[in-house]
């Protein structure tokens, strides 16, 4: 029998065994604790334990399981909240209360729930990797499909009738060709740290529409994108990806709470469960998966639970689901890395993490894409992970590494913070390499001229901050009357277009074609203002009509289901500026 | 009778090392008495096979190779826990000091405490009204959040802090009590003494347990303090239904401990030294505030730390501002203008306030006034900063009204006696008194129909500049 040599913190030895293999997960001790097996050698073993080792002897036993650590897959994942190692943490509270307890062996998934399937085959039929046999509703949103096992094919020797049955009830028999019989329940395992194989992936064009316009329109994400939202504390971040998962037009949303607080995660749970998503009317916990790992609980099982996560999306995304994950925060992820690492005594790179930091979150990042799976269905898992930068700076490692492996970089800046200007990404440092992929999709499905407005926003916010270097310099007053506009025109796209109120019926969530109408809207304020000055009127004549305002609160006076409106607002430009010019034309004269 | 392990093999530092010992468990609390008949604590922090490495909570002083006999407990480190508490002096291991006799324990409990499940937890959602305008007004303390102040050396966090005790209270009368758990690390005589004669004299000492560590006792008892002041909290709030305020000064010194022992330890340092698992030890202690689902009483903590020389991105303010649920930074610069409390607004946020204040908790409005008085103070920097580049005189009218805006805002609003004790009501009316001294069409985050009721130049202008 194996017995634990060395304790230190959660990194177990074990000596003179060549018992084990890389990644299998183990049971140390004499209360069960779950590991995973991290470094082997002909003298020791190395395992990290996703428990609390306090306690612990030399001496207790420690038994192998033959397999990788692995997520269970199967009916029962949506709505559900898990730790980082697939626990459900409401069965964990009736075994344990209130307070996790060590060892607290429960299986991820309810093998006493009875699902209604609908077996899809008979006997007879040819089943090759990934092809559905059954299907069950998982909830009135999300039809659970369940496929044969990547690597498993063969043809159908038994096929139960359509009823009700649990998870581990077999309700199809495939014969393989060699001739072996794999009995198919309703669930499969994964190793969490293998991508699920796929037949090919697609061209990434169509937007992750989130209905937040600096997102949607500015810095666009593409289902099976990747986007990294880097920002210190109070910057927003949690809060972005609250707003992402409650109104991104992703199926499901994975929301994966690593090394943060509890009682976010607390919030999450009441509040998605009273938010009603208008498109299924259903609430939104119907189509949410929870993984809680907060600060407090173990480290190891934090490194795990990103892991968990993806490989739950993978699954579903087999499916053909489009899925979005959110990952708060990966900078704890490689915190929770480093902390093994040095309990490892592994030779630091950069700030003490180590040196394989890069490849990891390559590794995580690449799992994310647009796919055709092995039953030929599309499906795609987009990445949203947000990054803690230690003391706000971009140029620490967990950052620098994670922008090589994102397309989209969403920086969020103190200083809007600080001014509540809510959501604070920067405009200015912030990128998005998705906006020609998914060009065409706006050219069809929103406006032909959909580009190039935002095109001439943009360049209008980039001319903004040049002008503002010289404004800090020597104020606004010097500015020639159509650089005046230019910096008021901006002011009206910062106040009015960018920043949105989350806590605003309307605002929190802005469909395309608003978000369209209201850059149009600015435009045409712009276009006649320029006119205007053009004509030598003072901009101040024009501002003092109170229009700026009026175009700026848009976004609250015009509801979402009235585009109409903007209609008369357009016609209100156009006469207020006018007149104002009509009434200084006759005046000079 | 336990085995008895006679002399070490190595001690370095905090550390001592002992060979050929069996059964003993990790993070095992140890006995170890010296030839001259005292007694000292150990915890066990690492075992490699027969061979254990302690950490001695008072020190090595006086510690020899052979002069020793370590016992095992068999058992992590606990505490003694009663309601007796209330009222007590205990040192940092949570062993009474005040001379009036050991605990009658009631029940014993790890002090490592165990993971809160998130499931478990409710939202923290009812407000403390601490009295202090810039506090209630715009970073909300909720009950069962943790909400750290940040200062610098020589600000008057100290003073701040026992204004928050004093003033404290819960908005609804649920008739329950509440009560304080204080616990001082590394903290000097004088500042120990400070906080001592204030709860006397403002007649809160019955109901505040004291833990003290002070800047020259043992390093390793400074790590435990705030386990176990959070361990009392815990018990109080959860088994006694109470509602806790848990204060812990000072943060930096804890944080440096860690350092110290980490480092004799021969740990791989990360940032500036700090051991790389800093986040989650800090972690482990923040994360213990909050409200069980189904529970009465609640822990609320407000950690003070001293950034040091200032720095806001010091790894200890900036993990510590990861993991709690916002910030109260003070600011020199106000300080030296005499500004009390010193509260940089801009830098300050409560995480939980949003979901803690407005209708059937403080005001409808407040969330409203709030966010002006952040967006209008925010434009106060840049005319500032303005000014300073082409002068106070060359400024637009606008930029002149929030220069003006924000002097009276330090002096009327952000100010306050250490004695005075505004409600809510007060401080949102003076919020908007405030607002009103900028022109209208400047109050770019409120609805008109709210300027219209609460818009009023003519209390703006009883100000004095």
């Amino acid at each position: 029998m194996n017995t634990v040599y060395s304790i230190n913190g959660p990194v177990v030895k074990v000596k003179d065994t060549s018992d084990f293999s890389m990644l299998e997960m183990v049971y140390v001790g004499s209360k069960h604790l779950i590991g995973e097996v991290i470094g082997v050698n002909s003298e020791e073993t190395t395992i990290q334990v996703y428990e609390v080792t306090t306690g612990m002897r030399p001496g207790e036993p420690v038994t192998g399981t033959g397999a990788p650590v692995s997520a269970a897959l199967g009916p029962g994942i949506i709505s559900n909240i898990f730790d980082g190692i697939e626990r459900p943490l409401k069965k964990i509270e009736e075994l344990s209360g209130a307070y996790v307890s060590k060892g607290s062996n429960v299986d991820s998934l309810d093998g006493e729930k009875k699902w209604q399937v609908t077996v899809k085959v008979s006997a007879g039929d040819k089943l090759s990797s990934g092809d559905i046999y059954a299907v069950c509703p998982e909830t009135p949103i999300v039809e659970h499909r369940c496929m044969v096992p990547p690597s498993m094919s063969g043809e159908v020797i038994f096929a139960a009738p359509d009823g009700e049955y649990t998870i581990n009830d077999v309700v199809c028999k495939i014969k393989s060709a060699d001739g072996n019989i794999h009995e198919l329940t309703l669930c499969q395992k994964w190793p969490i740290k293998q991508a699920r194989p796929f037949n090919k992936r697609l061209p990434i064009d169509r937007p992750l529409i989130t209905g937040q316009r600096v997102i949607d329109t500015i810095l666009p994400i593409a289902k099976g994108g990747t986007a990294a939202v880097p920002g210190g504390f109070g910057t927003g971040k949690t809060m972005t990806q609250h707003q992402l998962a409650k109104w991104c037009d992703a199926d499901i949303i994975v929301y994966i709470g690593c090394g943060e607080r509890g009682n976010e995660m607390t919030q999450v749970l009441e509040e998605f469960s009273g938010l009603i998503d208008p498109k299924t009317n259903r609430p939104l916990t119907d189509r949410t998966v929870l993984i809680a790992n907060t600060s407090n609980m173990p480290v190891a099982a934090r490194e795990a639970s990103i892991y968990t996560g993806i490989t739950i999306a993978e699954y579903y995304r087999d499916m053909g689901y489009h899925i979005a994950i959110m990952a708060d925060s990966t900078s704890r992820w490689a915190e929770a890395l480093r902390e093994i690492s040095g309990r490892l005594e592994e030779m630091p790179a950069e700030e003490g993490f180590p040196a394989y930091l890069p490849s990891r979150l390559a590794e995580f990042y690449e799992r994310a894409g647009y796919v055709e799976s092995l039953n030929g269905k599309e499906g795609s898992v987009t990445i949203i992970g947000a990054v803690s930068p230690q003391g706000s700076d971009f140029s620490e490692p967990v950052t620098q590494n994670t922008k090589r492996f994102v397309r989209c970089f969403w920086a969020l800046d103190k200083s809007l913070a600080y001014a509540r200007h809510y959501p604070a990404i920067n405009w200015n440092n912030s990128y998005s390499e998705y906006t020609d992929d998914l060009g065409e999709y706006y050219y069809k499905n929103v406006d032909k001229d959909f580009l190039l407005c935002r095109r001439r926003i943009s360049s209008m916010l980039i001319e903004e901050n040049k002008l503002m270097e010289i404004v800090k310099l020597i104020g606004a007053d010097v500015l020639p009357d159509d650089q005046k506009l230019i910096i008021e025109a901006a002011r009206v796209i910062r106040v009015g277009f960018l920043q949105q109120n989350a806590y605003h019926k309307d605002d929190t969530y802005v469909p395309l074609s608003k978000q369209f109408k209201m850059m149009q809207t600015i435009l045409k304020l712009y276009d006649e203002c320029r006119r205007a000055v053009d004509k030598s009127v003072p901009l101040s004549k024009v501002l003092s009509t109170g229009i700026f305002e009026k175009v700026i609160k848009m976004k609250y006076d015009i509801p979402n289901d009235k585009p109409e409106l903007f209609r008369d607002l357009d016609v209100e430009i156009e006469q207020t500026v006018r007149k104002v010019v009509r009434k200084y034309e006759s005046e000079a004269r | 009778m336990a085995v008895q392990y006679l002399g070490l093999k190595e001690i370095n530092g905090p550390l001592i090392a002992l060979d050929n010992v069996a059964g003993i468990a990790y993070d095992e609390v140890a006995e170890i008495t010296l030839s001259d008949g005292s007694v000292r604590t150990g915890r066990v922090v690492q075992i490699d096979g027969s061979r254990a490495v302690l950490q001695v909570f008072e020190g090595t002083r006086g510690l020899s190779l052979k002069n020793t006999k370590t016992k095992f407990a068999g058992k992590p480190m606990e505490m003694a826990l009663s309601e007796e508490l209330l009222g007590r002096v205990l040192s940092g291991a949570g062993k009474p000091i005040d001379g009036l006799g050991d605990i009658y324990a009631e029940k014993y409990a790890d002090i490592n405490g165990r993971p809160l499940n998130p499931v478990s937890r409710s939202y923290p959602r009812n407000y403390i009204n601490t009295g202090i305008s810039s506090i209630d007004a715009l970073t909300t303390l909720i009950r069962g959040q943790k909400l750290p102040i940040f200062s610098g050396s020589g600000l008057s966090h100290n003073k701040l802090a026992v204004q928050i005790v004093r003033q404290a209270k819960i908005a609804e009368d649920s008739g329950q009590e509440f009560a304080v758990v204080f616990a001082a690390m590394g903290v000097k005589n004088d500042v120990a003494d400070y906080f001592r004669k204030s709860f006397e004299e403002s007649g809160v000492l019955q109901k505040v347990v004291m833990f003290l560590n002070l800047s020259n006792d043992p390093i390793i008892e400074r790590i435990l303090t705030p386990k176990c002041a959070l361990t009392a909290a815990e018990y109080l709030a959860f088994e006694k239904n109470m509602h806790i305020l848990v204060i812990l000064t000072d943060m930096t010194s804890y944080a440096e401990a860690l350092r110290e022992f980490s480092s004799s330890k021969g740990e791989i340092p990360g940032r500036k030294g700090y051991p790389g698992y800093l986040y989650s030890d800090l972690a482990s202690i923040y994360e213990r505030a909050g409200v069980i689902e189904g529970s009465e009483g609640s822990v609320t903590q407000i950690p003070i730390l001293t950034m040091p020389n200032d720095d806001i991105t010091h790894p200890i303010p900036d993990l510590t501002g990861y993991i709690t649920e916002g910030q109260i930074v003070l600011d020199r610069r106000l300080d030296q203008n005499g500004v009390y409390p010193p509260v940089s607004v801009l830098p300050s946020l409560s995480r939980l306030m949003k979901d803690g204040i407005g209708e059937g908790y403080t005001r409808s409005d407040h969330s409203d006034c709030a966010n002006q008085l952040f967006a209008a103070y925010a434009k106060v920097q840049d005319a500032r900063s303005l000014a300073s580049v082409i002068g106070e005189d060359e400024l637009s009218p606008l930029d002149k009204s929030y220069l003006r805006f924000g002097r009276l805002f330090e002096k009327y609003f952000l100010s306050q006696g250490f004695d005075e004790n505004r409600s809510i009501d007060e401080t949102l009316d003076l919020g908007w008194a405030l607002l009103s001294s900028l022109p209208r069409s400047a109050l770019d985050r409120v609805d008109d129909k709210l300027l219209d009721i609460k818009y009023d130049p003519d209390k703006a202008a009883a100000f004095e500049d």
